[in-house]
């Protein structure tokens, strides 16, 4: 037998219950889970993180991490988490919204949430569209793209303009840390999972209110091959909502550099 | 006994302070408002939690998020506040988080105005959020009693895991009466082994009020009716006066209630045989009592600050074995108990019918009083 | 015993704090008490007023249509509430403020000179405790000396200074006889 050759490339973060999820294939939910699994391992936070799931996709989030979670309100989950923090403000706790649940119906509770500076993080998910009712248009929808409530395409005259979240919330004093990053491929996956390390690591250091966008892809609404949508983020997304660091504090980039 | 002088608002506040309150989220509106100004200063001078919402949307699911930890938290609002506030409600009951909400009802429906209101009766008792459920509803009469339930609501609110409301309305907010306060108690920061990052737990906690499988759903609604029985069971309050040998009920609640005792009492001194019954949890009702008054009535008059929705349930419970009167103002206006007095000679000077139409024959007179504006 | 008071005048010239002082009074004789202000758009620079109910039983309603006892501070209270007093009840007007008597026979009425003699005491916002102390040495539904004590016992500390001039100022409007 070869077992002293045996090495580990390989395996389920200790962050993740043994459940399958119920993710499209090919869709990049699964990819920012395990990244928020493997960084809360690597930070030895397992034991001391309490989620909030929104309403849409990952509503059953719940179920795929091994720490306490909580289910919110559609929208609501910054303000859930800031009752959850406020109450056990050594605990990390973080968001993992997606694009309705944050940019339309729960505007007001984000900005609201990072103009306080909340000790929190908060994880966007933006895939342009609503992927749990079947397709909808979202507020991160790109002009002319085709969804089911937007048949034509998204008309900016009569719809209006997609919102660049990530830029809006940097904006704010509150918000600490402020980055855009995607999952369609595998560079751009590291530097995501750095950029997830650091917004811990913010909350952590009670540096304040830290916020990662991740562009996703939704193959299933989209009506595209898993690969295809990767491409379609690339070239379409990307454009409208470029990867970049949009608020670094000062702290933070000491941090940054240091870690 | 050391007395203070205090507003029901900041005494409900003070109160909750000194039973262990450990988070506090709310949003400004009158008459609520000193409340949490009141808060706003004594939460952070004692290292406890206040955040000023963004909105009572935002409050409430602060809440929420504080009630998941198993801590006590609460919130308050008046009226128009607490509408926002029916999604927080009821997704905390559909999750069995307690918390406490305060409602200082005004005048609506709408914007309306800030002056004392009954109209949120039927929002409160009766639903308000979506879906089935109950919240336990206390109705204060006086600053004093604001005192006591909200010490009892936090108990309820544990004890059953369930939203306790505490009904007021502004002059209740605005008044000062003389009361005993409760003696300062440490917080308990030991939260239930249901609780998210509670230290008494031995698994992953997750809490939802989501049931996807419709079977599920239904074994949790039935989980909570057979909870809200035990409440029923256990915690009807409510106070009697003259009842002995009333032949005549009058049937008030919170300010109106109490308004309704001074008329009452001049009926007595005229030698007319009337009572009057407050009831004190509004959910769950004093059902059992009023049955009884029921089988030996010769009428019932009941006296709100609104259109007559606790008349409905009046009326369902008497069931047609007494007549039944109804005196009501709405819109923020406050009945002197001059009015009263003349419901209750009306009562005693008409015909006995069971079968009389009471919201009928007090709109009819409304529009006389106060015209329809048309 | 029941007395229904209403205190009433503009914004600012201390309606709500004699009533304050006056439901510290009946609570420390041990009495029942509830004070209620008007509240609303009014309170920003309008009129201003708050019902104080005594008793020796548990309160019912803490407003009444046809108060014992009503100060007017100022005409348009006057003219609200002088038809309003229940009949035998007192009616305390504050002669500085208004340019008429009272017309009823079946009520006991006094002018008071308040805002004069408050300025002879050295401060004008006084006026409202020489009605008080008109109201009270009229009515008497109060123990001897149950309003000076409560301003003693009361007062904020670094309102303490003030107290003997309120004091004076009860005393004196405890002159008027209606």
């Amino acid at each position: 037998m070869l077992d002293t050759d045996v090495k580990i490339l390989y395996e389920r973060p200790l962050g993740f219950t043994e459940t399958t999820t119920h993710y499209c294939p090919g869709c990049t939910h699964g990819v920012a889970h395990r990244l928020i699994a493997e960084v809360l391992q690597e930070m030895g936070e397992l034991n001391n993180t309490i989620g909030v799931a929104p309403v849409g996709c990952a509503v059953f989030a719940y179920n795929y991490f091994a720490f306490d979670f909580v289910e919110a309100a559609h929208g609501r989950a910054p303000a859930m988490a800031t009752g959850i923090k406020r109450t056990l403000p050594h605990k990390t706790v973080f968001t993992y919204q997606g694009d309705g649940d944050l940019a339309s119906m729960g505007m007001g509770e984000i900005v609201a949430a990072a103009a306080r500076g909340e000790q929190i993080t908060v994880i966007f998910i933006n895939n342009t569209n609503y992927g749990m009712t079947g397709g909808q248009m979202a507020p991160t929808t790109l002009p002319g793209q085709k969804t089911s409530s937007s048949p034509l395409g998204r008309d900016v005259e009569t719809q209006g303009y997609p919102i660049r979240t990530a830029e809006l919330i940097s904006s704010l004093d509150g918000a600490s840390y402020v980055v855009r990053r995607s999952l369609h491929d595998a560079r751009n996956i590291r530097q995501a999972k750095k950029a997830l390390r650091t917004a811990f690591e913010v909350q952590k250091q009670g540096m304040g209110f830290s916020f990662v966008e991740l562009l996703s892809t939704c193959p299933t609404n989209w009506g595209m091959t898993p690969v295809n949508a990767r491409l379609w983020l690339k070239d379409y997304m990307i454009p409208q909502y470029p990867i970049g660091d949009f608020k670094v504090s000062t702290a933070v980039e000491e941090l940054a550099k240091g870690g | 006994m050391a007395l203070e002088l205090i507003k029901g608002n900041e005494a409900v506040a003070e109160t909750a302070l000194r039973v262990g309150l450990v988070s506090y989220f709310g949003y400004p509106i009158t008459p609520q408002t000193e409340l949490l100004e009141y808060l706003s200063a004594r939460m952070p001078e004692l290292g406890r939690a206040f955040v000023q919402a963004e909105s009572e949307l935002g409050a409430v699911n602060m809440v929420y998020g504080a009630a998941c930890t198993g801590l006590r938290t609460m919130t308050s609002s008046s009226s128009p506040g607490i509408s926002l506030m029916q999604e927080g409600i009821s997704y905390m009951a559909g999750t069995e988080v307690p918390a406490v909400v305060v409602n200082v009802v005004r005048g609506g429906p709408g914007l309306g105005n800030i002056a004392p209101s009954q109209a949120d009766y039927t929002q409160i008792v009766h639903g308000g959020g979506h879906g089935e459920y109950h919240l336990i509803v206390l109705a204060p009469a006086s600053v004093q009693e604001a005192v006591d339930l909200t010490g009892l609501a936090f108990d309820l609110a544990e004890k059953y895991r369930m939203v306790v409301c505490l009904l007021m309305d502004g002059f209740l907010g605005q008044m000062m009466e003389p009361v005993e306060l409760p003696e300062f108690k440490p917080v308990n920061l030991s939260a239930p082994s249901w609780a998210i990052g509670s230290e008494n737990k031995d698994k992953k906690v997750i809490l939802t009020s989501i049931n996807i499988n419709p079977p599920a759903q239904e074994i949790f609604n039935v989980k909570m009716m057979t909870r809200w029985q035990e409440v029923e069971k256990n915690e009807v309050r409510y106070k009697g006066y003259y009842l002995e040998d009333a032949e005549y009920v009058v049937v008030g609640y919170g300010t109106a209630g109490r308004i309704a005792l001074t008329s009452v009492r001049a009926a007595r001194e005229k030698g007319i045989k009337i009572g009057l019954l407050r009831p004190i949890t509004l959910a769950p009702y004093p059902v059992d009592v009023l049955n009884d008054l029921a089988d030996k009535a010769k009428g019932f008059l009941v006296v709100e600050m609104n259109n007559g929705q606790m008349l409905d349930d009046v009326t369902s419970i008497v069931a047609k074995r007494a007549p039944i009167h109804f005196y009501g103002r709405m819109g923020g206006m406050v009945p002197y108990p001059d009015e009263i007095s003349t419901a209750i000679e009306e009562m005693i000077n008409s015909e006995p019918d069971v079968n009389r139409d009471a919201r009928g024959v007090w709109l009819a007179k409304m529009r006389e009083l106060v015209g329809t504006g048309a | 015993m029941q007395s229904e008071i209403i205190i009433s005048g503009f914004g600012g010239q201390g309606t709500l704090y004699a009533g304050q002082v006056y439901a510290y009074a009946a609570m420390d004789e041990g009495l029942h008490v509830t004070w209620i202000p008007s509240y609303g758009p009014e309170m920003r620079g309008g009129t201003a007023n708050c019902t104080v109910v005594i008793s020796d039983d548990e309160i019912g309603s803490p407003t009444a249509l046809h108060p014992r006892a009503v100060i007017a501070l100022n005409l348009p209270s006057l003219d609200k509430y002088e038809p309003l007093v229940a009949p035998g009840g007192y009616l305390i007007v504050n002669e500085s403020m208004v340019n008429r008597e009272p017309t009823r026979t079946d009520i006991h009425w006094v002018m008071v000179p308040a805002n004069t003699i408050a300025r002879e005491l050295g401060n004008e916002r006084a006026a409202n405790m020489v009605l008080l102390g008109a109201l009270e040495g009229n009515m008497k539904a109060l123990p001897e000396g149950a309003v000076e004590r409560a301003l003693e016992a009361h007062t904020a500390k670094r309102l303490q200074k003030f107290v003997p001039m309120n004091i004076e100022a009860l005393r004196r409007g405890a002159e008027f006889k209606a």
